[in-house]
């Protein structure tokens, strides 16, 4: 038990995404209102974010704004910022993920006018009739 | 314009025409045309030239803006990207060519905003080809994903609730994709997918890197639909409109496909990815097998023409997929042949299905009844997509099945060889049905002497150009696969 613990603690980050991406994931597939499948999906990609997010992380480390001079003259010290790219990544996928939500909604408003609800089973019945 | 960043001026081309589509077809759909055909036609002439000097002297790497790599995004223009190019800017200039006409008939009023979203799709898929960068990568399969999505919903019905799924499902394989980017990221430290390559051998962490493998190709199979993971295709796809549904049948699992083999070849090794573990191998090769007899039988289940084509794609998914990983060249060749027949096929039966559409308003079985009559132009070219797509020589479709049935026994894959030739069956059941009830059955409204009403010619020049590009491309199979093909399989091969 403890070494199980000591396992989950020293990666602590790692399995916070991991129960944030199932319970996403179990939004998306296993919820019957389309808003909460949205809403599982943005939870689902925030998940991946955070765990991109956490991976540049130093301990100790300073934020990644250098001075222009004191790098030209002594180099860049690796250990003493955080890995930037990491951030820089998601920062592309979440407008990914802003603009996928943006049509979803728009497409859900769609749905909406149509057939007067949001919920999956109630649109399957209006469907079937 | 210089000579070696032509490419570059194939992808923009549509993605810069498809704002001034927006501003300038706002004010007359006079403009659509000559826009969108002008600009495929020059990335078409272009992709050409490119391919013609890849063939001549060999493939090229670029730099965008001078960002060396691995820090810099790199485009890969080899045999494959370059044949790839080529065939997207083919066939959606053929496509457009009759989505013009749908879209006026479905879309009136709204036509600037569909081929906006149709010419940035295009670019799109363009960039996907070219791109050596594996979070690039994931950024153009959303840009193409998310315009598909756009262009699905405009459909009538419930259209939109389809392309929620599609959102749904889509979204799950983007983020699978991304998290296996992130792993490899995290073992390697760099995006560029030559720079990974370079590295992975030397790191230890084997069960980290097969993780990553694993989430990129479940990702990429629930993007290309492969069976069991296609419960989004049909419906997307069916009730798309006729001109998005053009375009995106015959090239996003397409496209897909090749993502496939970039990340397969370019990340891994044939030697990590085959030889390691053949179990897994074997394995995949049993699960496409499955999934074409599946989704064979499923097509039969179909009473409505287009829905039947789309349970085909998802069999002929598994085609490909299975004739990748036989992990041998003859397979492999013929998974890459049959990409570009694929494409070409889907392409001639869904312009034959739009020229019907056109005129009928309706897909259903027992609506066909005695088109050969009222149609003969579009269903004798639907009839030679048919054939090759059963796989009827001379036609493209036999070729590429030959080398993945060689390929299969060559492996001594004999379920996936069974396999292809059920799917062959099934396919000559389904489309003799429809030439049986398109030519044999008299539609009970007109007795006597029907009416021939043709498609208009702007549908009927682009389907015929495509059946004879079924022919010709199959009759010059041979030239095809030494000249470009053969130089296309990766390394190891």
């Amino acid at each position: 038990m403890d070494m199980v613990l000591a396992v989950i603690v020293a990666k602590y980050n790692y399995w916070v995404y991991v129960v944030l991406m199932m319970i996403g994931f179990y939004a998306m597939i296993g919820k019957r209102n389309l808003v909460k499948k949205l809403i599982g999906m943005n939870i689902f990609q925030t998940a991946i974010i955070l765990m991109f997010v956490s991976a540049g992380v130093k301990h100790g480390a300073k934020i990644p704004i250098l001075d222009k001079y004191e790098v030209l003259k002594h180099g860049v010290d690796a250990t003493g910022v955080v890995n930037p790219l990491p951030h820089v990544l998601m920062l592309t996928a979440i407008v990914v993920a802003v603009s996928i939500t943006g049509v979803a909604l728009a497409i859900l408003l769609r749905i909406y006018r149509e057939y007067g609800t949001l919920e999956e089973d109630e649109i399957l019945e209006k469907l079937g009739k | 314009m210089s000579a070696s960043n032509l490419h570059m001026y194939v992808m923009i081309a549509p993605l810069l025409t498809a704002f001034f589509v927006n501003l300038l077809g706002r004010r007359s759909r006079a403009w659509l045309a000559p826009l969108a055909l002008g600009s495929l036609a020059f990335s078409s002439l272009a992709s050409l030239v490119v391919l013609g000097r890849v063939v001549r002297s060999g493939g090229y790497r670029y730099t965008v803006g001078n960002w060396t790599p691995p820090f810099g995004i790199e485009l890969v223009v080899d045999h494959l990207s370059a044949l790839m190019l080529v065939l997207i800017s083919l066939v959606a200039l053929a496509a457009t060519l009759s989505a013009l006409k749908s879209a006026e008939q479905e879309l009136p009023g709204r036509e600037h905003l569909f081929f906006t979203l149709y010419l940035i799709l295009i670019a799109g898929l363009m960039g996907l080809v070219l791109t050596a960068d594996a979070f690039n990568l994931y950024v153009l399969l959303e840009i193409t994903s998310i315009t598909t999505y756009g262009l699905i919903a405009m459909g009538k019905g419930r259209a939109p609730l389809a392309s929620f799924n599609y959102i749904i499902m889509g979204s799950i394989g983007a983020c699978f994709y991304l998290l296996g980017v992130g792993y490899l990221y995290l073992m390697t430290g760099t995006l560029n997918m030559a720079d990974i390559a370079r590295i992975l051998p030397d790191i230890s962490g084997g069960a980290a890197v097969a993780t990553a493998l694993a989430f990129m190709l479940v990702g990429l199979w629930v993007k290309m639909a492969l069976f069991p993971l296609h419960g989004w295709l049909p419906s997307a796809y069916s009730l798309a409109p006729t001109g998005a549904a053009l375009l995106v049948a015959p090239l996003m699992t397409k496209v897909t496909i090749y993502l496939m083999v970039r990340v397969m070849f370019s990340i891994f090794s044939v030697d990590y990815l085959f030889l390691q573990n053949p179990l897994v191998q074997s394995g995949i090769v049993w699960a496409a097998a499955i999934g074409i007899v599946c989704a064979s039988a499923l097509a039969l289940a179909q009473r409505n023409l287009k829905r039947m084509l789309t349970y085909i794609i998802v069999a002929e998914v598994g085609y490909m997929v299975g004739g990748v990983w036989l992990a041998n060249s003859t397979g492999m060749t013929g998974a890459l042949l049959h990409i570009v027949n694929d494409a070409l096929m889907t392409l001639c039966l869904f312009l034959a299905a739009a020229a019907i559409y056109y005129r009928l308003g309706s897909l259903d079985f027992d609506r066909l009844q005695g088109i050969y009559r009222k149609m003969p132009v579009t269903m004798a070219a639907f009839t030679v997509g048919a054939f090759s797509m059963i796989g009827v020589p001379p036609t493209a479709g036999f070729f590429s099945k030959w080398y993945l049935i060689l390929g299969g026994i060559e492996s001594g894959h004999w379920e996936y060889v069974a396999a292809l030739l059920f799917s062959s069956l099934v396919n000559a059941v389904l489309f003799f049905r429809i030439i049986e009830i398109g030519y044999f059955f008299k539609s009970g409204e007109h007795h006597g002497h029907e009416l021939r009403e043709e498609a208009p010619l702007l549908m009927q020049v682009p389907l015929l150009i495509s059946a004879v590009a079924l022919i010709v491309i199959g009759l010059g199979s041979g030239p095809l696969v030494d000249s470009v093909i053969r130089m296309a399989l990766p390394g190891g091969f």
